[in-house]
């Protein structure tokens, strides 16, 4: 059987009230987008609360399905049959081919779920329940009718023409990217940012992104795994544009000036202020991080408190309250743990004191900062006007 | 200033080379099986190549077969040496400072049931004769040695090693990596006692994806690769045409006027170790003159992880290795090091500079001085 046409259910957009059709059009540009990549033609519809993805000609179903399942905003992709309204016999033909045609193993239960959009159609929905039910029973024996609980629910929808599926592929739900504004993301080429990126993005806000590069304490490969990690995340957020900040000057500059114990977490509070500096200029409204209570002396209630204090802008740590499993879990469902587990060092690491604070104070860490006084303004400045921008 | 200082990892190939190479892929670019005379000019480049590089260690051209590189060549030698010998014993001889490419299919081959005895090195990277006599055993099938160390640049008694070998059992075959001292030295298999000896072209200025194995004609050996039965059947697939006539044309080159550029290469090395004793707190692995090979330089510099070494100098434009370039991107401490006892804190502070004909002493100097730039820095700041 040869599917020529995709029915895209979404989830939450629907009930979006008078902003609805903004949230569906995003849905539609997204797909447009996303099907320019693979190969064949389609064109994309929306039809009174629907939106139908239709091919042209020859197409690639599993790469337009994969394609379809990184939208955002889309709850299930239901492969379809379109045909004409040749009469009722036609149609009880149709279905039958239909059935035979999908499913190899006839050992199923099933329900016939019909719907007119076109009312004039001469036979009301139960009737062709009912009709429909009956040919596939009679042509094959081994399906039963179980209307609780089907194993395979079969649509027929009756509008100008007549629409047949009972594939349900579900989708990664969500919202369509750009519909709830924009945040920065801290990536640093571990397993949690891009899991928090996508989690975040998954909500329908668009994303960019910012990593802390320190040469020569931290290499190419590294900025290199961090822009591919960007790339595999865009893939469901759509283009990332990517700020690489310099930060060597300044944690060498806290490594002379403050105790060693506190470094990460002054270090964090400054790529806090920096990444909050590179958000509003470019218009995000939030901050994301891939942080963890207690993954890390960093991440425990007292750090993250001391890190938060940093910045006024709303950190989003998506991933806040999951065991390390599930964010792996996750990261490899999306396809971004095998780049993140590269053993290249991150800038956090470099200089890790023993036993840094994993209780720190923020009147203690601020007495600290204290003694950055005098340079740290123009170094975090020149950090900022150096900063590189790379989309991915 | 650029500066490329890491000529065991590879090197740059030479303008003469890249010429044949980019003939041999736009003019005579047949197959060297075809019938027609397009493939027999073909053929008589892979000839060529066989012949000189036959001339260059005085053995039968008959005796080289052309494989992918170093890696290959080790692979076909240890396996399929030990595979073909296995109804006369199954006990291999071998060393804990041999490349992965040596060590990995020793491994393969334990699991196949084999036993391998790894001899263990002195400080200066040398194997023990005494040891390598009570290793040998009435099964032993198979020793294989490295000609020189990738990591420190130790030289091992290959021809000493090979006289041990050879009166216990003249029939146990004796295989030699050679991929660091190939176009180094004046290697001659027949007099050295050298039954299988393994290079790769692009550690002497051919291109990367070019080597061969020396296999001497009395060794009883299978092939790696099956197919259309090209170099004797003895490793099928249509030759690496371009590849194979670099490698030829490289290796005439690095043989002409062969001492001249040793002595060249070498002085660069002792000079550099010279000036390395005006640096502080640095300890090196590798020896002047012809106590180890001449083109590597190993140092440990206290206090200064080497990867952030390594990334420092790649800022001034100096390119280095930390450990061996090839195992490199396992964090896991290499095994020469700690074989040849370099301290524990120093494992992760080595750096190797390995030089080619194309370096100079200017380079040196100017190496030397981003280092005594570079090190109070880095050492400044640490973690822990």
């Amino acid at each position: 059987m040869q599917y020529k046409s995709f029915l895209i259910k979404y989830a939450e957009i629907g009930v979006k009230g008078k902003n609805r059709y903004l949230f569906e059009d995003a849905l539609v540009t997204h797909i447009r987008h996303a099907l320019k990549r693979v190969e064949g033609e389609f064109t994309v519809t929306k039809e009174s609360g629907r939106i139908y993805a239709t091919a042209e000609g020859e197409y690639d179903f599993d790469e337009t399905v994969d394609a379809l399942q990184k939208i955002f905003g889309i709850a299930a992709i239901c492969p379809m049959v379109q045909v004409d309204d040749n009469g009722y016999e036609d149609l009880k033909e149709q279905v039958a081919k239909y059935v035979d045609e999908v499913y190899e193993d006839k050992h199923f239960t099933f329900k016939v779920f019909a719907r007119r959009g076109n009312k004039k159609y001469p036979v009301t929905s139960e009737q062709i329940n009912r009709d429909l039910g009956e040919v596939i029973l009679t042509r094959f024996p081994d399906t039963k009718v179980d209307v609780h609980n089907p194993q395979v629910l079969l649509h027929v929808e009756v509008r100008s023409r007549i629409n047949i599926y009972s594939r349900v592929i579900p989708g990664p739900g969500g919202m369509p990217v750009g519909t709830n504004g924009k945040a920065m993301l801290l990536l640093s080429g571990g397993i949690d940012s891009p899991v928090a990126g996508y989690m975040i993005a998954k909500r329908g806000v668009k994303i960019e992104a910012v990593y802390f590069h320190a040469p020569p304490y931290t290499s190419d490969r590294a900025k290199q795994k961090v822009i591919d990690l960007a790339k595999l995340v865009s893939r469901y957020s759509g283009p990332i544009r990517l700020h690489i900040v310099n930060f060597t000057d300044i944690q060498l500059y806290i490594y002379d000036q403050c105790p060693h114990e506190e470094l990460t977490i002054i270090m964090r509070r400054y790529m806090m202020r920096i990444a909050e500096r590179l958000a509003k200029e470019s218009g995000a409204m939030g901050l994301i991080t891939g942080e963890s209570i207690g993954q890390v002396a960093s991440q425990t209630m007292q750090s993250l408190a001391a890190t938060d204090a940093a910045c006024t802008m709303p950190v989003f740590r998506p991933v806040i309250g999951f065991d390390k499993q599930e964010i792996v879990d996750v990261s490899e469902k999306i396809g971004t743990y095998e780049t993140s587990v590269q053993p290249f060092e991150d800038c956090c690491t470099i200089f890790v004191a023993k036993h840094p604070v994993t209780k720190p104070n923020l009147k203690m860490i601020e007495r600290s900062e204290e003694n950055l006084k005098e340079r740290i303004d123009e170094l975090v400045e020149t950090a900022v006007n150096t900063v590189e921008k790379i989309w991915c | 200033m650029e500066v490329y200082f890491d000529n065991s990892a590879t090197t740059k190939v030479l303008d003469s080379v890249k010429d044949i190479v980019v003939k041999l892929m736009t003019e005579d670019y047949g197959n060297p099986s075809a019938r027609h005379r397009k493939g027999m000019e073909a053929e008589q480049y892979v000839k060529k190549a066989a012949e000189i590089i036959a001339s260059t260690l005085k053995v039968s051209p008959k005796e080289i077969v052309f494989t992918s590189g170093g890696s290959e060549s080790n692979n076909m030698a240890l396996i399929e040496t030990a595979m073909a010998n296995r109804r006369r014993g199954n006990h291999i001889i071998s060393t804990k400072i041999e490349h992965p490419s040596v060590y990995n299919p020793l491994i393969y081959l334990e699991e196949q049931g084999f036993e391998v005895t790894f001899l263990s090195v002195d400080s200066r990277g040398h194997i023990s004769l005494e040891e390598m006599k009570e290793a040998l055993r009435p099964e032993t099938i198979l020793v294989s040695v490295m000609y020189v160390n990738n990591e420190v640049g130790a030289v091992e008694p290959i021809e000493e090693i090979s006289k041990i070998v050879k009166q216990h059992n003249p029939q146990t075959v004796f295989h030699v990596d050679a991929i660091q001292a190939y176009g180094k030295y004046a290697i001659r298999p027949k007099k050295q006692g050298i039954d299988l000896l393994s290079v790769s072209g692009h550690k002497i200025h051919a291109p990367k994806g070019t080597g061969f194995l020396y296999i001497d004609e009395k060794v009883k050996i299978r092939p790696l690769i099956y197919g259309g039965g090209q170099q004797r059947g003895l490793r099928s697939g249509t030759e690496n045409v371009p590849g194979i006539g670099g490698l030829g044309a490289a290796a005439k080159e690095m043989y002409t006027n062969h001492s001249e550029k040793v002595k060249q290469i070498c002085d660069l090395k002792d000079y550099m170790i010279e000036r390395l004793g005006e640096i502080e707190g640095c300890t090196v692995n590798s020896y002047r003159g012809e106590e180890s090979a001449p083109q590597i330089v190993s140092a440990s510099f206290g206090g200064c992880r080497s990867e952030v070494l390594l990334h420092a100098l790649e800022d001034k434009g100096i390119y280095v290795s930390s450990g061996s370039a090839c195992s490199s991107n396992h964090p896991a401490i290499s095994g020469t090091l700690k074989g040849i006892g370099v301290k524990p804190e120093l494992l992760d502070s080595t750096i190797r500079f390995s030089f080619s004909i194309f370096n100079t002493k200017e380079e040196i100097d100017y190496c030397i001085e981003t280092l005594k730039q570079l090190l109070p820095v880095l050492r400044r700041y640490q973690r822990g």
